[in-house]
């Protein structure tokens, strides 16, 4: 199919975006990639009277890794992501996860921003940056705000983000030195998205786990933050066996999405594995 | 003029299509912008069966842009009934609007159409036309629909079966009666749909000299030129149908579908040309999808592997109407099949063509003899893993043997398998997949908790529909022949039409290497016309993997009339008596004599000047041939994998997988084995990841876009050895057997067995394809469950 008509503008600033919003926040939508938009307007699933393109805003682009903080402009596309070498140096978890978001050609126009904005239950940076302790930086009409990561995440397809709101940038504390991570995926065969992706990252101190966090995205109607397994490991040592149980408790506590492809069961069996599998590799 | 490189049989020669097609410079019918291009949009039915009470197209006739708004009840009588083309005797056929008039018995039947100025105007116009229906009950499933309180489709379809066909040779009634033991499974042949990277597209357009361009992505030009004419009531000359570059067809651009009658119809009425182009989602709902089967088997057999007989019970779901060939899959290209590479002599087989509330179901690559394979297959795995017999050894003892060919199965009138040697492809395939190693290996490994499987499958069939008047005696309404013509010009090159249509397969280059062998010309010196039929003389098209037996050995025996109506000429030149002429390498010489060698040019030249021709031969290098083979040829092969199967997460990882095929004598090894990779794949997503899904109650289809409707991509699939051996078919001069369909017939019964003979420590030892990883890891499940309580 091909979309209704609508009308189109180019926002230069975030202000401005902000401003085209304002003025019909049920008729309009921005668009940044349009690898989740467009599809939609292509099947008449949405008709937006107005679709505001963020793509030329610059204060919503580029890496920076500084001393103590990584700010990640929500603009940025996977493929970026992907490619950048002080990205990749601070936060391997990045071109990993990258790599396994769809293909070259989504990857080349999709961004974080829209990713995150977007809520798919099943997309994968949303249990990166909670994983990684990230902050959402939200521009309103009032002024910026930041949200925690593992707060932003309220339903499917459903954020803490206003209508007239723009996601502006992910601000990711640097991790402790030594650091590791991983990210964990079982691709859906047709749309490549998670069934179930586990994100984690964990300082082992003499044995023992410190600062585990996780991410789990896929298993259940939005991303959330492991914190029952992450819970249970907190100041013991990272064996199997330990492993094995965290991974049972997070698995059991999970409430999983049931659909036509995998059943709630599968995705809690699913969660528990990769789970398990996600301390393993951090632990090895 | 180069010399030629002799012989180009047998030369896995790169396609000469590649450079077009790699530079992006292919030409689909989607590019096709014509002047004053008008744009047609369809209205499909959200309901799976509905009555429709009353359509409103005041809104849409209204809006932008828009030239005309119809219904089924305004093109009543104006065009259709499309009508199947293969009937199978005794079958009911429903009746088919081309434009559901008063009922819809599928989501996406065609109920209204518009037709603006620009493709977003007709689309902005279909969202305004306003139906009103009454929802009736639904029935999707095949089993579903034959029972006794079933919703019914059709007045004319009583119990919603269209056709009852049975098939039986020896008695089986005897077999079950001396078995050791009668087996019985029933297996499901998951609906699928074809996935053209190409969807349909039709471009109808009124010439000013009275004739009808159609252009259309067909498979078989000149048989749509006969259907849209006679369903359209255009006189067949006055219309041209124009296949370009095809994206792939696997059967699906082979029937008869309403859009293809609708554009030329309306470009007719309208004076302009007519587009229509389906999106992907369209594709999905309107465009035929294929197998749908559920197989009811047993098997009668001695406690040592002896199989002593064999029955089917086939209940085939054909979707809402009989589509074109669908009351010939599920019946002759299933059962009759049934019995596979196997000596079975007593078989009994009963198929029931059923009608459902889905998208019409047609032949999609192999139809039927997937299924009838399937059945054989996972029939003899069944047992082997029974009796717990070796897999390999239980083959080896059924098989047909080298010296039973030529082989009628089970006593067959109708079934001829023409030669065959399955032991030799056995061999071949065990020693490239190393098998006894790879055996070792998995009974190792499973030591440590790690889940490899082994899976094999053999097959035949026949293809090349043939002799045309045997087609008559299982109501097929077409010829089995096909036509060449090979005009030669006045410098001796070759241009060749061909009633065959390649969809990818790159026919210009192996329909090139016949002609240049018997030519005996350079491949670059000989051009390919397919796909108009303003150009080629006649033809029947590309499907059932006839175009090289067929196709290619009429433009064989086409080339050999050229070489002897030049040699005719040639002695006449030479001046020396005709039998004393030798011609090689594009030359005519008198061996023996120091008589100068003419060129295939000169010849050729000659022949147009006509000045210096021997009496009774006529001007002109430029022949045309019919040709209708005396017999089918039957491909056969062996297909091994190897699998890692994770019983945690249900993930089935292909480390293998050997494909050794009997295809004949092999025109282009590269392009066979393209072939066989293509097969294989389609083969492999059959039995891991496609499968259609409705819901049971309101007939929607769930699988309706590629987001949910698994079509593997390269990460899904390993790399594939394609191997060959060559015993050539007696029923044409090339020795050629039909390819395309091998791997699509030999995969799915090798992956699922390899699965199985993964998953077989946990005493699983049947699942119903696709097997997908929450279906694997459910059977896991209840097998542990199972084993603990
Ligand atoms: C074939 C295919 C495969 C894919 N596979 C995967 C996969 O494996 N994993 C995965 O995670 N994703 C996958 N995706 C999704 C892809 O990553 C998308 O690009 C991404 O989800 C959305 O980013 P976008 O920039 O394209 O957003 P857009 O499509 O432009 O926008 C999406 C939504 O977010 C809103 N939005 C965008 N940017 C902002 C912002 N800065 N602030 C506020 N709202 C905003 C838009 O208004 C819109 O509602 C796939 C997509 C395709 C087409």
């Amino acid at each position: 199919m091909i979309p209704a008509a609508f009308d189109y503008i180019r926002a230069g600033s975030i202000a401005e975006a902000i401003d085209l919003l304002q003025r019909d926040p049920d008729g309009s939508k921005l668009v940044a990639g349009g690898h989740t938009l467009i599809p939609t307007l292509k099947l008449r699933l949405a008709s937006p009277a107005l679709l505001v393109d963020i793509r030329g805003i610059a204060e919503m682009k580029g890496i920076a890794v500084n001393e103590d903080s990584i700010r990640i402009g929500a603009l940025t596309t996977h493929a970026e992501l992907l490619a950048s070498e002080p990205l990749h140096k601070a936060l391997p978890i990045f071109r990993q996860a990258a790599n396994l978001i769809a293909d070259p050609q989504v990857r080349n126009r999709g961004t974080i921003g829209g990713s995150l904005a977007n809520a798919d239950s099943a997309a994968d940076w949303p249990a990166v940056v909670i994983a990684l302790k990230a902050e959402l930086e939200i521009a309103s009409a009032t002024g910026s705000r930041r949200v925690a990561a593992r707060d932003f995440f309220v339903d499917i397809f459903s954020t803490t983000l206003g209508p007239s709101e723009v996601l502006a940038a992910i601000h990711i504390p640097c991790p402790a030195a030594g650091t590791r991570f991983t990210y964990r995926k079982i691709r859906h065969p047709a749309s490549g998205y998670a069934v179930v992706g586990i994100a984690a990252a964990v300082r082992i101190n003499a044995g023992v786990a410190a600062n585990l966090s996780i991410g789990i995205t896929g298993a259940a109607s939005h991303a959330f933050p492991g914190d029952i397994a992450a819970e249970f490991l907190a100041g013991k040592p990272l064996s199997q066996g330990n492993i094995e149980e965290a991974a049972r408790l997070q698995s059991a506590a999970t409430e999983c999405l049931s659909d036509r492809y995998a059943s709630a069961e599968y995705r809690a069996s699913l969660l528990g594995t990769e789970t398990r599998r996600a301390l393993l590799a951090l632990a090895a | 003029m180069n010399a030629p490189v002799l012989p180009y049989i047998g030369q896995p020669l790169k396609r000469r299509e590649d450079f077009r097609f790699l530079t992006g410079k292919g030409r689909y019918v989607d590019d096709i912008r014509l002047p004053g291009m008008l744009h047609m949009a369809i209205a499909r039915s959200p309901h799976a069966h509905a009555i429709i009470k009353n359509v409103d197209l005041s809104a849409a006739k209204a809006a932008p842009g828009v030239r005309l708004a119809l219904s089924g009840r305004d093109l009543e009588g104006r065009i259709g009934p499309i009508v199947p083309n293969w009937v199978i005797p005794g079958t009911k056929v429903p009746f088919r609007p081309v434009v559901a008039i008063d009922r819809v018995r599928f989501v996406g039947e065609c109920v209204a159409l518009v037709v603006a100025e620009t493709q977003a105007h007709a689309y902005d116009a279909v969202g305004l036309i306003d139906v009103d229906y009454e929802v009736l009950p639904v029935v999707v499933d095949e089993e579903a629909a034959i029972a006794a309180d079933a919703p019914q489709l059709h007045d004319s379809v009583p119990g919603n079966i269209t056709t009852i066909y049975k098939v039986r040779g020896g008695d089986y009634a005897v077999a079950a009666r001396e078995a050791d033991q009668v087996l019985k499974l029933r297996v499901v042949n998951n609906r699928l749909i074809p996935t053209c990277m190409e969807t349909r597209s039709v471009v109808a357009s009124p010439d000013p000299d009275g004739t009808l361009t159609v252009y259309m992505p067909s498979q078989v030009p000149h048989m749509h030129r006969r259907w849209i004419a006679e369903t359209v009531g255009i006189p067949e000359h006055l219309l041209r149908v124009v296949a370009p570059d095809i994206g792939g067809g696997f059967g699906a651009k082979m029937h008869l579908y309403p859009e293809e009658l609708l554009c030329p119809h309306l470009a007719r009425e309208l004076g302009a040309p007519v587009k229509w182009w389906e999106s992907r989602s369209e594709s999905h709902q309107s465009t035929s999808h294929g197998r749908a089967h559920t197989e009811n088997i047993e098997v009668a057999i001695k406690n040592d592997g002896t199989i002593l007989g064999l029955k089917v019970e086939t209940l085939g779901n054909v979707g809402a109407y009989l589509s074109n060939m669908a009351s010939g899959g599920p019946t002759v290209n299933t059962v009759n099949f049934g019995t596979g590479t196997y000596k079975i002599a007593n078989y009994e087989a009963t198929s029931r063509v059923v009608v459902t509330n889905t998208v019409p179901v047609d032949a999609y690559r192999g139809y039927g003899r997937p299924e009838g394979a399937y059945i054989a297959e996972r029939a003899i795995d069944a047992v082997a893993r029974h009796l717990n017999l070796d897999q390999i050894e239980i083959r080896r003892k059924n098989f047909i043997q080298r010296a039973d060919f030529p082989y009628r199965p089970y006593g067959s009138m109708g079934l001829m398998y023409d030669s065959g040697n399955y032991q030799g492809l056995l061999d071949k395939a065990l020693a490239a997949f190393n098998y006894e190693a790879r055996r070792n290996e998995r009974e190792a490994l499973r030591r440590d908790g790690i889940y490899r499987g082994i899976g094999v499958a053999a097959y035949t069939h026949v293809c090349g529909m043939a002799p045309s008047r045997r087609l008559a005696l299982i109501g097929f309404d077409r010829g089995g022949w096909e036509s060449a013509r090979v005009a030669i010009d006045s410098s001796g090159r070759a241009t060749v039409y061909s009633g065959s249509m390649s969809q990818g397969h790159g026919h210009v280059t192996s329909l090139s290497q016949i002609a240049a062998d018997v030519l005996q010309i350079p491949i670059e010196s000989i051009d390919v016309v397919q796909g108009d039929t303003r150009q080629v003389q006649a033809g029947h098209g590309t499907f059932n993997s006839r175009s090289m037996a067929v196709g290619g050995s009429s433009l064989h025996v086409c080339s050999q009339r050229i070489v002897a109506k030049a040699k005719k000429i040639a002695a006449g030149m030479l001046e020396v008596d005709e039998k004393d002429v030798a011609y090689a390498a594009g030359q005519f010489s008198v061996p023996g004599t120091d008589i100068a060698p003419l060129s295939f040019g000169k010849v050729a030249r000659m022949a147009y000047v006509g000045h210096k021709l021997p009496d009774g031969v006529a001007p002109g290098l430029d022949e045309t041939v019919f040709y209708d083979p005396t017999g089918m040829s039957a491909p056969s092969g062996v297909h091994l994998a190897y699998v890692e199967v994770d019983p945690e997460t249900g993930i089935v990882d292909i480390i293998d997988y050997v494909a050794v095929d009997d295809v004949g004598t092999l025109i282009n090894p590269l392009l066979a084995a393209g072939q066989i990779h293509g097969g294989v794949v389609q083969g492999i997503a059959q039995a891991l990841y496609e499968e259609v899904s409705y819901d049971p109650d309101s007939g929607q289809l769930l699988t309706g876009s590629l987001l949910d409707y698994a079509v593997p991509r390269a990460e899904h699939v390993p790399n594939i050895t394609s191997l060959f051996q060559e015993t050539p078919s007696p029923t044409n001069p090339i020795g050629v057997k039909g390819i395309g369909e091998s791997g699509s017939i030999a995969a799915p019964p090798c992956m699922v067995h390899a699965v199985l003979d993964a998953l077989s420590p946990f005493g699983i030892n049947h699942l119903d394809m696709p097997l997908t990883p929450p279906r694997i890891w459910a059977a896991v499940q209840s097998a542990r469950n199972g084993a603990s309580r």
